[in-house]
Parts: structure tokens; C-alpha cells; sequence
């Protein structure tokens, strides 16, 4: 039998498992839809802007491992998804999105809604297709998802002409797929790894650097096995949190331009530096002439261009860090070297010498609401399990820094690409893949109103996030550049007009909090989480200057952090 | 420092794009770049000159690997490799110029592919340096336009790219 192109599409996702799609309809994808219209396995959730659509794929993605997959029509409802596409390459997302074209004679007529896609999105894809003859759909479509999901993952675009989607073809999905220019390598090489783990079992001051990489590989057990082995201070970059407990004592907190003291200066004065799947960000290392100056590095990732990009490394090996970690921890249980446990002894009072400068203290008993105290508080009252998603900006950090978090992909943030709107959008995403679970999402005043037509996706899903907006009236972080940066001079970052969140929400059809005092923090933290069935929107009215720290100022070293 | 690097690409639509874009997004030069089909039509074959110190050719090559499109690539650089450009070139020649011109062409072992009565059009392949050195010495010539093709690479030896 032979089915029309969009039908094809429809049974390709089918084919992949797919049970969500985020999207908007147009001209150019309605035979898509009608497709959708026609069967219930592959549920359609309606976003209200493009941008909504990818970062809820992005939020599905990150908090399952699947590949999130948007569809949107040609024009603005390409452009207005590149944000979140380049949000998820920036972090490594596996996702597939959909773009419809103009009919294929119309291209390059500057026909309406027409816009080059692939050469749009090309610098921010991992790879993208133009599908150009039905026959073609199937292949693709396994190519695309293939391609998003292994190696190091990343979105892909496939831009499919509204004519190839009503063609006719006979439909059969690829079992499986060769590609001979792509094939990711998974298992590091073994000597290499015997060389790395000498190198580590000789160190006297060791520290380990991990990253996103560790969640995106679900390499989470194996590290926390060869961690606990040998017993070594661990810190995770800002994308890396979650993958090894912050509660455990061996974890030094997050690194960086907002990271702790301890797990800083331990970067700073450390001899042997393991780095497993993180990328030596600028957010991360600091001024790289400063970097770990007296640090052998042993480098894990699964992309060889990541490797002595941005500092050059002793021992790079390529891999899936799973996999490699595996390799290790099998190389460890069979080797006769020993620890140097006097000298880590003496490093660990070092550590806990950096570690009772207690960097994160702040005023605990301050008449306004500190952020950091509803971000404990809310730690508490969800104990540590909620999905958090964040917007970007001041609360993003303070969450990260102060939310604990215990468990992989429970941290769902942008961090390569910082992108503001972000929060509201993903955690639909990751109530969609998780209904039964806590869903938080953290943002402030100026982040949400960027993605905040959201809500209206949120009334129509049922879907009941619980959105703590730490409302200090300006957009924090860059209010704080100013303040340290510009002499206090704050051009527009003051956020002005701010509306009446509470009557918002309530207009949209959800629950309604403020609260301005902190002994009402935790009531209504209580009663915003007692409400399983509604979103709850709460307001906090925190303090208005607030400053994250600590920090380290753009062109310092690790050592040169800001404290409070 | 000048490197040559050989790729051969998936001869996809936009697999020329990708790599251009990589370039001029990551901040590398593209001193030079040629690009056709192979004997096998599923592949095109590019070479293409640009210059960095090591680390960046080392990125450069990293990134140019990671592309999907990319099938295979080296750096010729590193190794013997034989290098031919092809220039054409048009010059006004009258009167006694003719005659110089037409020796300097014998010179470069060049071969005149076009003649009016005011022209030459002249054809020379070589090495780049041989390329420059006769641009070098048409210098006193009014040369009327200049196509150079960009650098063609192969490694020395019987071992084979693909």
C-alpha cells in the first residue's frame, strides 16, 4: 500500500517511538497534521510560539534521554524555533525537528513563508536535511535520528517541501543504517586508559572535573563507583550537577565563574586534574593562562574536537564516558598500584580548610526574602527530588549553587547558550515525559515574561508546574555587572511594568501566590505544593540587590575569587 | 604556517556550505578551495590551503572531521604531496609585446589558448610559486583579467587517499 508523505512521517516517528510531538501548524506542514489528526500514538502538544515548542522537546529530551522532536511550519515558524535549536546544540540535546518548506518548484521564488532553513540553522545543527523526493523520507528520518541521538548528541533539522508530503510512495523504516562518513567512536582505547588511571592513582593532589557529558552518556553509576573507589574530591560544572550526589562529602559543589571556594581553589592547586565529559567552558576555567597551573589533565570526552580546544591536555581520551568509565573502573579493579593516601589525606584538610570559609554563607535572618533561602526551602519541602528546570540569570545560579542537586537529569537548565525563556517551556516538556512527578520551574521577573504565553499550553496540558519566580525587579545578573562593572550605573536592567503575576496566572486559569515576608515562604511553599492537580505560580518578592557569589570576574583566575 | 588538507565529502547539495560556514563561523581562513566530483560520483574531493599555527590546524581538522558530510580528510602538509595550480590569464599584446610574451610562456612551458589581434589568452599550470613568479614577471605586461583555479594537492606514493 502505498502512503502519502505525511503519513510516512508520522509512521517514522511511530517507528522511533516517539510519543510526543511539540509544535504549531501552518501552510506548509497541514498535511502533516491532518496525518496527526487521523491517529492517537504520537499525542501533538499545540505550543503558542515556535520557540515554546523547542525548548519543551529540549525539556523532554533532557530529563529522558530520548530525542525530543518539534514540528513547525516554513518561514517564521523556523526562524522563531532557531533559538531553541541552537539552545540545544549549545548543550549537546538529542532532537529532531521538523520544519516544513514551500512546495519544492516555489524554492528560492521568495514564495510566502519561504525561508532557506537548512542554511538558517546550518551553523547551529548538528546535521540537517532537505528532504527532496518522498522516497527519501524513510532513510532520512532514520539518518536524523541516529545522527541526534548517538555520538555526541545534537539536534537535527530535516525541511520537508509541502508537495513531497502529499506524494505517494510504499513505506518501509530501515532496520538498520550505515553511514560511512559518520560512526562515533564508543569504547576508549585501552592503552590510554592504562596510562590515564597511572597517572590518577599517582596523583597527590587529584581532582575531578565532570560535566554534562556524564548525563548525556548516563554515566552516572559508573562514576559514582570509580569516585567513591578512590575516595578523590569531585566538582561538576554547571551542566555536569546531579551526575554525582551533592550530598555526598566527596562532592566539592559546582566550579567556575559562580562555583565554590573549595572546589576552586582545589582546581587551582591541584596536581593530576581528571576533566570526563566537560568541554573547559570560559565559564568554567577563567582566565586560561590561569588554569590549573600545576596540573597534569587526563581529558574524557566523546568528541575529539573538544580535546586541547581550549587547554591543552596530557592524556585525551576519546569516548563514550560511560563507556570509558566502565573501562576504568575494570582497569582499577585488577591494578596493584596503590593510593598515596598520606598525600591525600594531607589534601583533604587542605579541601575542608577551603571548605569552612563556608562561601555560600548569606544573611539568614534578613527582613526581605533572600533567594537563596526559598531555594532552600525549597529543596526541603520537595526533599531534594524535584525536575528543576531554570531560566537564566541570578536565579540560575543560586539554584545550582544551592539546590543540591542528588540525582542526573533532575537539572534542567540552558547553559551553553544562556538562553532567557527557557524555564517555563522545558519544564512542560519535562512534565509531559514525567506526569507523575515534581516539576519546578525557577525564574525571575524579566526571564519568564520572555516565554510566558506559555502558560496558556500549561491550561490546555493540565499541566500542574509549580513556578517559583524570584521577583527582585531587575534582570540580576546583568544589574550585578553593573554594579561591580560600570560603577553601579544600571542601564536598563531595571525591569519596569512589571505585571501582576498573581492576576495573570489567575487569568490564564492557575493558582495565584505572592508572598513578600519570609516567614511566608514556607506556608506557601506548603500550600503551592499541596496543589497537585493546578499550576501554582508564586511570586516572591525578594531582596532587589542581591549578588551572586562567589565570583570569579572575567579575565581572573580560579584563585581570584570575589567572596561575600 | 601554510597547510594543505585533502577532504572528501559526501557530493550532497550544501556539503560545500558546511564547510565554508565552519570557516568563516569559526574564525579560520580559507586561502584557497577546489572542489569537484570524483571518478566515483557519490564523492566530491576538495583541497584546501589555509594557514594557523598547529593548535589551529589540529581544530581545524578536528572540526572539519566532525562535519557529517565528511567522509575522509588529511593534511598533506605533513607528508610529500605533489601541488598544481592552473591559471589562466588574459593580456593586451601588440607590436613587440607579442613576441616577449610569447617567449615568457615557452619559459613558463605555458601555451597561448586564445589570440586577437589587441590579446593573448595564456594557460600555465604549476606549483604556486611558479604561478606567482610568471604574474611576477608580466608585471611590465598590462594584464587585462587573472583566473587561478586555487591549489590541486595529491601525496607522493603508491598509497592511495580513498
Amino acid at each position: 500500500m502505498e502512503l502519502t508523505g505525511a503519513e510516512i512521517i508520522i509512521e517514522c516517528l511511530k517507528a522511533e517511538g516517539i510519543d510526543h510531538v511539540f509544535g504549531y501548524p501552518g501552510g506548509a506542514v497541514l498535511h502533516i497534521y491532518d496525518a496527526l489528526y487521523k491517529q492517537d500514538e504520537v499525542k501533538h502538544i499545540l505550543v503558542r510560539h515556535e520557540q515554546g515548542a523547542t525548548h519543551a522537546a529540549d525539556g523532554y529530551a533532557r530529563s529522558t534521554g530520548k530525542a525530543g522532536v518539534v514540528l513547525v511550519t516554513s518561514g517564521p515558524g523556523a526562524t522563531n524555533a532557531v533559538t531553541g535549536i541552537a539552545t540545544a546544540y549549545m548543550d549537546s540535546i538529542p532532537m529532531v525537528v521538523i520544519t516544513g518548506q514551500v512546495p519544492k518548484p516555489l524554492i528560492g521564488n521568495d514564495a510566502f513563508q519561504e525561508v532557506d532553513s537548512v542554511g538558517i540553522t546550518r551553523p547551529v545543527v548538528k546535521h540537517n536535511f532537505l528532504i527532496k523526493d518522498v522516497r527519501q523520507i524513510a532513510t532520512t528520518f532514520k539518518k536524523a535520528f541516529h545522527v541526534a541521538t548517538t555520538g555526541r548528541p545534537g539536534p537535527v533539522v530535516i525541511d520537508i517541501p509541502k508537495d513531497i508530503t502529499a506524494a505517494k510512495t510504499r513505506f518501509s523504516y530501515p532496520a538498520n543504517l550505515k553511514m560511512r562518513s559518520y560512526c562515533p567512536v564508543n569504547n576508549g582505547h585501552s592503552g590510554q586508559i592504562k596510562r590515564a588511571l597511572d597517572l590518577i592513582l599517582s596523583a597527590q593532589r587529584p581532582m575531578i572535573y565532570t560535566g554534562g557529558g556524564v548525563i548525556l552518556s548516563n554515566g552516572s553509576d559508573e562514576l559514582r563507583r570509580f569516585v567513591g573507589k578512590l575516595g578523590y574530591p569531585i566538582t561538576q560544572t554547571l551542566m555536569g550537577l546531579g551526575a554525582f550526589p551533592a550530598s555526598n562529602p566527596l562532592s566539592l559543589g559546582m566550579l567556575g565563574m559562580h562555583g565554590t571556594y573549595e572546589a576552586n581553589m582545589a582546581m587551582h592547586h591541584c596536581d593530576v586534574l581528571l576533566a570526563i565529559g566537560a568541554r573547559f567552558d570560559d565559564r568554567v576555567t577563567g582566565d586560561i593562562k590561569k588554569f590549573c597551573p600545576t596540573a597534569k589533565i587526563v581529558h574524557i570526552d566523546i568528541d575529539p574536537s573538544s580535546i586541547s580546544k581550549n587547554v591543552k591536555v596530557d592524556i585525551p581520551i576519546v569516548g563514550d564516558v560511560k563507556h570509558v568509565l566502565s573501562q576504568l573502573n575494570h582497569q582499577l579493579a585488577k591494578t596493584q598500584k596503590q593510593l598515596d593516601e598520606s598525600a591525600l589525606k594531607n589534601w583533604w584538610v587542605q579541601i575542608e580548610e577551603w571548605r569552612s570559609q563556608d562561601c555560600l554563607k548569606y544573611d539568614r535572618d534578613s527582613a526581605i526574602i533572600k533567594p537563596q533561602f526559598v531555594l532552600e526551602a525549597l529543596h526541603k519541602i520537595t526533599e531534594g527530588n524535584a525536575f528543576v528546570t531554570s531560566d537564566v540569570g541570578q536565579h540560575q545560579m543560586f539554584t545550582a549553587q544551592y539546590y543540591g542537586f542528588d540525582e542526573p537529569r533532575r537539572w534542567i537548565n540552558s547553559g551553553g547558550l544562556g538562553t532567557m525563556g527557557f524555564g517555563l517551556p522545558a519544564a512542560m516538556g519535562v512534565q509531559l515525559a514525567h506526569p507523575d512527578e515534581t516539576v519546578v520551574c525557577i525564574t525571575g521577573e524579566s526571564s519568564i515574561q520572555m516565554c510566558i504565553q506559555e502558560l496558556a499550553t500549561c491550561k490546555q496540558y493540565g499541566l500542574p508546574l509549580k513556578i517559583i519566580n524570584l521577583n527582585n525587579g531587575y534582570m540580576g545578573m546583568v544589574r550585578q555587572w553593573q554594579e561591580f562593572f560600570y560603577e553601579k550605573r544600571y542601564a536598563m536592567s531595571t525591569m519596569d511594568g512589571i505585571p501582576d503575576f498573581v492576576a495573570l496566572a489567575e487569568s490564564y486559569g492557575h493558582v495565584g501566590l505572592r508572598v513578600v515576608k519570609p516567614e511566608d515562604v514556607q506556608p506557601a511553599l506548603e500550600k503551592a505544593f499541596a496543589i497537585t492537580d493546578q499550576l501554582v505560580f508564586i511570586d516572591f518578592i525578594t531582596t532587589q540587590e542581591e549578588n551572586v557569589y562567589p565570583m570569579v570576574p572575567a579575565g581572573g583566575g580560579l584563585n581570584e575569587m570575589i567572596l561575600v | 604556517m601554510k597547510h594543505i588538507i585533502s577532504i572528501l565529502l559526501e557530493n550532497e547539495a550544501g556539503a560545500l556550505s558546511r564547510v565554508a560556514g565552519l570557516f568563516s563561523a569559526r574564525g579560520y581562513n580559507i586561502e584557497s578551495l577546489t572542489v569537484a566530483p570524483t571518478d566515483d560520483a557519490s564523492l566530491s574531493r576538495m583541497t584546501l590551503v589555509t594557514r594557523g599555527t598547529e593548535d589551529i590546524v589540529e581544530q581545524i581538522c578536528k572540526q572539519l572531521n566532525k562535519l557529517v558530510d565528511v567522509v575522509k580528510l588529511v593534511d598533506l602538509t605533513g607528508d610529500t604531496y605533489v601541488e598544481r595550480e592552473l591559471m589562466l590569464i588574459k593580456v593586451h599584446a601588440e607590436d613587440q609585446v607579442r613576441d616577449e610574451v610569447k617567449r615568457l610562456v615557452d619559459i613558463f612551458h605555458g601555451q597561448i589558448i586564445d589570440v586577437t589581434d589587441t590579446s593573448y589568452t595564456l594557460e600555465v599550470t604549476g606549483d604556486s610559486e611558479k604561478i606567482d613568479a610568471l604574474l611576477q614577471a608580466l608585471t611590465k605586461i598590462t594584464i587585462l583579467e587573472v583566473v587561478r583555479s586555487g591549489r590541486l594537492g595529491i601525496a607522493r606514493g603508491e598509497k592511495a587517499f580513498c
